[in-house]
C-alpha cells in the first residue's frame, strides 16, 4: 500500500496543483476576512503569526534536519533578527532604516551571529551541541533584558553609561514598518496613502513571501552540492569527513543559514507587531519549532511546511483563541485552556515518536526494493 | 570584620545551600546520563513535584507550626520519605511509559520526548495548584545561630566576636538543609561505589550491552536509576519548599537548567562531578547575584556552562579521553 | 617507480598503549601493497594515521613530499588519499548516485548563492556529476541502482559502492581496509581481479588490509606484517610467506618448534 502521508505531493500532480496552490493562496486572506464575522479575533492575525512559524520552521529543518545537529537555542537567532530590526527601526536610535533594506541586514547579522556561535563549538558533537545552543538560547533573552539600561566600567572609569539599546524588559515600540511613497510619488497620491500599518492582509501577503522566499532556497540547497554534504555529515560526520567534506564549514554553513531564515522572519515579525519585548524569544519557542520540525518529519521541506501550517495554525488558532472562546472562560478558567496547550504537544510528541518516530511527513522515500541487478559480477573484470 | 567580607562569608553560606540542593537534583541528570545518554529534560519538573506533594501531604497532616517535638523528629523525616517515594515512582512511571519504548529511537526522540513531559507537567501543576506563586508554610523552626549565646560563648572564647558580624547568619534552616543534602549525597556516592546495583548500574553505563550479557537485567538496573533519581530530586523539592517557602509551577525549569549545567559542568555520567558541579554552580550564583546582580547570573552560568564545553567538554572531572573506534 | 607515501618512524600511542610503534613504511607509485598481522596488531591503526584521523604521536608521514601528519582527513582526501571502511560506512539514507557524489564534493565549485540561484555554470557542473557518478557506479558493477537507498543494498553491493564512492574522490592512493570480509570465494575472486584493473586502469597505488592470506598473497606487489605495532617482515608475498618471525606471530613459537621438527 502507497503511504499517502509520505508523499503528500502525490496527491495532485502537475501544473494544475500549482495553480490550485496559488489561487487559494491568494483567496484565503478574503475567505477569512469573512470568517472574522463569526469569530472575536483577529482570525488573520493568528494565521498569519502561524506562517512566520513555518517560516522559522524551515530554517531550523536544516540545521536540524537536513544537517543533523541539535538546536535547542534557536529562537535565539528569531530573537537576534527582530531585536536587529528593533535597532534598526526604533525612532529613538535615530536610525529608522527602510524596511526594505534592514530584513535584509537582519538575516546578514542573524547569520553573522550562527558563525559566532557555531564556529567554536560546531566540532561538539550531538548532546553537546544541544547545550551549548540551549545555553545561548537562554542568554540572548537575558542580555536583551539587561541591554536596556547599561553601564560598563572598567578600573573604575566608567565606559558606558545608561545606555538603553534594547529597552528592556519593557520592549521596543514602534518599529519601522516598510512605507511605500515610492508607489505614492509615482501615483500622484497622497503622502501615507499606502500606509499598511497593521493591515492584516498586507501582511498576510507580505509573509506569504517572505515564505516562498525561504521555502525556495531551502529546496534549491536540498537538491544541490551543500545540501548533499549536510545529509552525508548527518548520516555518518566522520565518512563525509574521509570523503573529503569538511565537516565544520559545512555545519557552519547549516548554522549560518538556518539562522539567516531565522533572522529574515524575526524581522518581518517585529515589524508586523510593532512592538518586541524578550518574552517572545523564550526556551518555548525553539522547542515549539522543533516539534513541528520533529511532528512534521525531519529532513522534509515540504512535510514541514505542510506539518508546520496544521501544528502552527493549531496552536495559534484553536488552541489559542477557538478553545478559549468556546469555554469562554466558564467551563475552564482561561489559562487552563492556555496551559493544557503544552499538554497537547506532550502528548502528540510521546504519542508520534512512539509510532510514527520519523514525523508525519518524512522525506520522500526512495526506491527501496531491489530491482533485478543489472551487472552480477564488477563488470568488465571477466572479460579482461 | 568589614561589611564586605561578612558579605563575602554570607555568600559562600548561600552558595553552599544552593549548592546542597542543586546537587541532588543533578545527581538524577547525572545518573540518567550515565545510563541511557538521555538529557532528561523532565528531571527538574520532578524537583517541582516533590515540592507541590509534600506540601499536599503536609496540609493533609496539618501539623502544627513550626513543627516541634514528635512532629519534628518524626512526621517530618516520614513526610520526606513518603514524598521520596512518590516522586521516585512517578519518574520510574514516565520512564516506563515515554521512554522506555525509545531506547533505539534516534536521540533526538527521547529528548523531545523528556521535553513534552516537562512541559505537561507543568501544565498538570499550574491546573492543580494555580499558575501564581505558591506559600509553603514555615514548617522548619528558625533560629539563628549568629544569635545563640553558646555559639556567641563559643567564638568569644576564640577571640571573635560575631555579635558584631551583623550580616552573616546561619540558621537552623542552614543546617537542615546541608544535614538531609550531605549524608543523602554522600549515601547515593556509598550505594553506587558500594552495592551490587550501584556495581551494575556502573557496569551499564560502560557498556549496555556488554552488561546485559554479564547477566545484568539492564532495564532494571534503567527502572532503579530513574526511581533514585526521581527520590532525590523530590526529596530536594520538599527541603527547598521548607527552606524557601514559596515556589511555582515553572520552578523546576529554573532549577532544571541549573542542576543540569552542574552535572555538565562536573563532566556528565559522573557523580561525584554533579556534586561538585553543583557547590560550583551555587557559589557562582551566590556571587553573581551579590557583587554583578541577579538579572546577570543566568548570562554568567550559561557563560561559564558554554566555555566550559568549547575548551573542555568532558566537564572538570571527566575523562579527556575518548578513542572513538572507526 | 618513485615513491608515492613515506612513513617516517610513526607512532601512535593511546595512553600507555603503543598501537603503532615506530614504524617505517613506503609505498610505491601504481603498487598493491597489503599490512597483515594478528588482530590488535595496529593496522587500522596506521590507516587512521595515513588518512588523518589519528594524528602521529611521533615521527611523521610524506605523501607526493608533502608532510601530511596533522592534516584532517578531509584535506588528505583532497589531495588524493581516499578509503573504504572495515565495518561498511554508507550514507545510508542517500541513494547510490548521491553517495558517489559526495565524493566528488570537493572538485565541484558551487558555493551557497550558486546552489540556490543556479546559473548555467552550476547546472553544467550538476549535471556533469551526475553523468560521472553513473559511470562510476557502472564501472564497479552497480548500474541500475543509482537511485537505491544505499541501506537496500546487498552486502557485496555495498562494498563496492564503498569504493566507487572513494574513487569518486580522484585517489591516488588508495587504502581498503578487509574489502573481502564476508565475501563468498566468487566474490573475493572477482574482488581481487577488480583491485587489480583499479591499479592498472587507473593507475593507483593501494594499500590494504586483508585477512584473508590468498588474497594478500595472489595480488599483493609487497606484504608488511605487524605484530604489536612493530613491522616484523615486509617483502613479496613468497619472502614473508618463509619467513619464521611471520610464522610465530601467527602461530606461535611452539607451532614453530613443531614446523622446524
Amino acid at each position: 500500500m502507497r503511504d499517502i502521508l509520505a508523499q503528500p505531493r502525490s496527491i495532485l500532480s502537475g501544473r494544475l496543483r500549482w495553480v490550485l496552490i496559488a489561487i487559494f493562496v491568494v483567496i484565503a486572506p478574503f475567505a477569512m476576512k469573512e470568517l472574522e464575522l463569526l469569530t472575536n479575533f483577529g482570525l488573520i492575525t493568528q494565521v498569519n503569526r502561524a506562517l512566520i512559524f513555518v517560516a522559522l520552521a524551515q530554517g531550523l529543518n536544516i540545521v536540524v534536519g537536513l544537517a543533523g545537529l541539535l538546536d535547542l537555542g534557536y529562537a535565539a537567532f528569531f530573537a537576534i533578527g527582530a531585536y536587529t530590526f528593533g535597532l534598526l527601526t526604533w525612532p529613538s536610535h535615530d536610525i529608522e532604516m527602510s524596511f526594505f533594506l534592514a530584513i535584509w541586514i537582519c538575516a546578514l547579522v542573524a547569520a553573522v551571529f550562527g558563525i559566532i556561535i557555531g564556529a567554536p563549538t560546531l566540532r561538539l558533537r550531538g548532546d553537546y551541541l544541544a547545550i551549548v545552543t540551549l545555553a545561548f538560547g537562554e542568554i540572548i533573552p537575558a542580555l536583551v533584558r539587561n541591554l536596556g539600561d547599561f553601564t560598563l566600567t572598567f578600573r573604575g572609569r566608567v565606559l558606558i553609561e545608561d545606555y538603553n539599546l534594547t529597552n528592556g524588559s519593557q520592549g521596543l515600540t514602534p518599529l519601522g514598518r516598510p512605507n511605500f511613497t515610492f508607489l505614492e510619488n509615482l501615483f500622484g497620491l497622497d503622502k501615507g496613502a499606502l500606509n499598511v500599518g497593521v493591515n492584516p492582509t498586507f501582511w498576510y501577503f507580505a509573509i506569504v513571501i517572505t515564505s516562498m522566499i525561504v521555502l525556495f532556497s531551502a529546496i534549491r540547497l536540498n537538491n544541490s552540492r551543500l545540501g548533499r554534504a549536510w545529509k552525508a555529515i548527518r548520516e555518518d560526520e566522520t565518512a563525509a569527513d574521509f570523503m573529503g567534506v569538511d565537516p565544520i564549514r559545512t555545519k557552519l554553513a547549516a548554522f549560518a543559514i538556518g539562522a539567516s531564515f531565522s533572522g529574515l522572519a524575526g524581522a518581518v515579525y517585529a515589524s508586523m507587531l510593532g512592538a518586541i519585548f524578550p518574552e517572545l524569544f523564550k526556551f518555548q519557542v525553539s522547542i515549539f519549532l522543533l516539534i513541528i520540525v520533529v511532528l512534521s518529519g525531519r529532513g522534509s521541506i515540504w512535510g514541514v511546511l505542510i506539518g508546520g501550517i496544521i501544528i502552527a495554525t493549531f496552536d495559534g488558532v484553536f488552541l489559542a483563541q477557538v478553545l478559549p472562546d468556546i469555554f469562554n472562560g466558564e467551563v475552564l478558567p482561561e489559562y487552563d485552556v492556555q496551559s493544557l496547550r503544552w499538554v497537547f504537544f506532550g502528548i502528540g510528541l510521546i504519542v508520534i515518536m512512539i509510532f510514527r518516530p520519523q514525523g508525519l511527513f518524512p522525506p520522500k522515500s526512495i526506491e527501496t526494493k531491489i530491482v533485478p541487478p543489472v551487472a552480477e559480477s564488477l563488470e568488465g573484470v571477466q572479460n579482461s | 570584620m568589614s561589611i564586605d567580607n561578612q558579605v563575602f562569608i554570607q555568600n559562600v553560606i548561600i552558595g553552599l545551600t544552593v549548592g546542597g540542593y542543586l546537587a541532588l537534583i543533578a545527581l538524577g541528570y547525572t545518573m540518567v546520563y550515565g545510563i541511557i545518554e538521555l538529557i532528561n529534560f523532565a528531571h527538574g519538573d520532578l524537583f517541582a513535584f516533590g515540592f507541590f506533594i509534600s506540601l499536599t501531604i503536609f496540609a493533609e497532616i496539618n501539623p502544627e507550626i513550626p513543627l516541634h517535638g514528635s512532629d519534628l523528629y518524626f512526621t517530618l523525616p516520614a513526610v520526606a520519605l513518603l514524598t521520596m517515594l512518590l516522586t521516585g515512582s512517578l519518574n520510574l512511571a514516565i520512564d516506563q511509559i515515554a521512554y522506555k519504548p525509545l531506547r533505539k529511537a534516534p536521540r533526538l526522540a527521547p529528548l523531545l520526548t523528556a521535553v513534552g513531559i516537562s512541559f505537561m507537567l507543568e501544565a498538570i501543576y499550574a491546573i492543580w495548584k494555580g499558575p501564581i506563586q505558591i506559600p509553603y508554610p514555615r514548617y522548619f523552626p528558625k533560629e539563628d545561630y549568629m544569635e545563640n549565646e553558646h555559639v556567641i560563648s563559643f567564638f568569644s572564647k576564640l577571640g571573635m566576636d560575631i555579635t558584631e558580624w551583623r550580616i552573616v547568619s546561619f540558621t537552623t534552616k542552614d543546617l537542615f538543609l546541608f544535614g538531609v543534602t550531605i549524608p543523602l549525597v554522600a549515601l547515593l556516592t556509598l550505594f553506587i561505589d558500594r552495592t551490587r546495583i550501584g556495581k551494575a548500574m556502573r557496569a551499564s553505563a560502560q557498556d549496555r550491552e556488554a552488561a546485559m550479557m554479564m547477566g545484568i537485567n539492564v532495564n532494571r538496573i534503567i527502572a532503579s536509576t530513574f526511581f533514585v533519581g526521581g527520590a532525590l530530586a523530590g526529596v530536594a523539592g520538599m527541603v527547598w519548599g521548607l527552606y524557601i517557602n514559596s515556589g511555582r509551577f515553572t520552578m523546576g525549569f529554573e532549577a532544571g537548567l541549573m542542576a543540569f549545567t552542574s552535572a555538565v559542568l562536573g563532566g556528565i555520567g559522573n557523580i561525584r562531578g554533579a556534586v561538585l558541579g553543583a557547590f560550583i554552580i551555587g557559589m557562582i550564583k551566590a556571587m553573581s547575584d551579590s557583587y554583578i546582580g541577579s538579572e546577570w547570573t543566568r548570562v554568567v552560568i550559561f557563560g561559564i556552562l558554554i566555555l566550559m564545553l568549547v575548551f573542555r567538554p568532558s566537564g572538570i572531572l571527566g575523562s579527556t579521553q575518548s578513542i572513538e573506534k572507526l | 617507480m618513485s615513491v608515492i607515501l613515506e612513513a617516517k618512524g610513526v607512532s601512535k600511542a593511546f595512553g600507555r598503549l603503543v598501537a603503532v610503534d615506530t614504524l617505517d613504511y613506503t609505498i610505491e607509485d601504481n603498487s598493491i601493497n597489503s599490512i597483515i598481522g594478528p588482530n590488535g596488531a595496529g593496522k587500522t591503526t596506521f590507516f587512521n594515521v595515513v588518512t588523518g584521523y589519528y594524528k602521529p604521536t611521533t615521527g611523521k608521514v610524506v605523501f607526493n613530499q608533502r608532510n601530511i601528519s596533522g592534516s584532517r582527513p578531509n584535506q588528505l582526501t583532497r589531495i588524493g588519499i581516499a578509503r573504504t571502511f572495515q565495518t561498511i560506512r554508507l550514507f545510508n539514507n542517500l541513494t547510490a548516485r548521491e553517495n558517489v557524489l559526495i565524493g566528488m564534493h570537493h572538485r565541484l565549485k558551487s558555493g551557497v548563492f550558486g546552489d540556490i540561484f543556479r546559473p548555467p555554470a552550476v547546472r553544467r557542473e550538476e549535471a556533469k556529476a551526475h553523468e560521472e557518478a553513473g559511470q562510476l557506479l557502472d564501472y564497479v558493477g552497480l548500474k541500475g541502482y543509482e537511485e537505491h537507498a544505499a541501506k537496500s543494498l546487498p552486502y557485496g553491493h555495498q562494498r563496492r559502492l564503498e569504493i566507487a564512492r572513494a574513487l569518486a574522490t580522484q585517489p591516488q592512493l588508495l587504502l581498503l581496509d578487509e574489502p573481502t570480509a564476508g565475501m563468498n570465494p566468487n566474490e573475493t575472486q572477482d574482488m581481487i581481479l577488480f583491485i587489480r584493473k583499479l591499479r592498472d586502469e587507473r593507475n593507483l597505488s593501494i594499500l590494504l588490509i586483508e585477512h584473508d592470506m590468498k588474497v594478500v598473497m595472489t595480488i599483493s606487489d609487497k606484504v608488511t606484517v605487524l605484530d604489536y605495532g612493530k613491522k616484523i617482515s615486509e617483502g613479496q608475498p613468497a619472502e614473508v610467506q618463509k619467513d619464521e618471525r611471520v610464522i610465530e606471530a601467527y602461530l606461535g613459537r611452539r607451532a614453530l618448534e613443531m614446523l622446524k621438527k
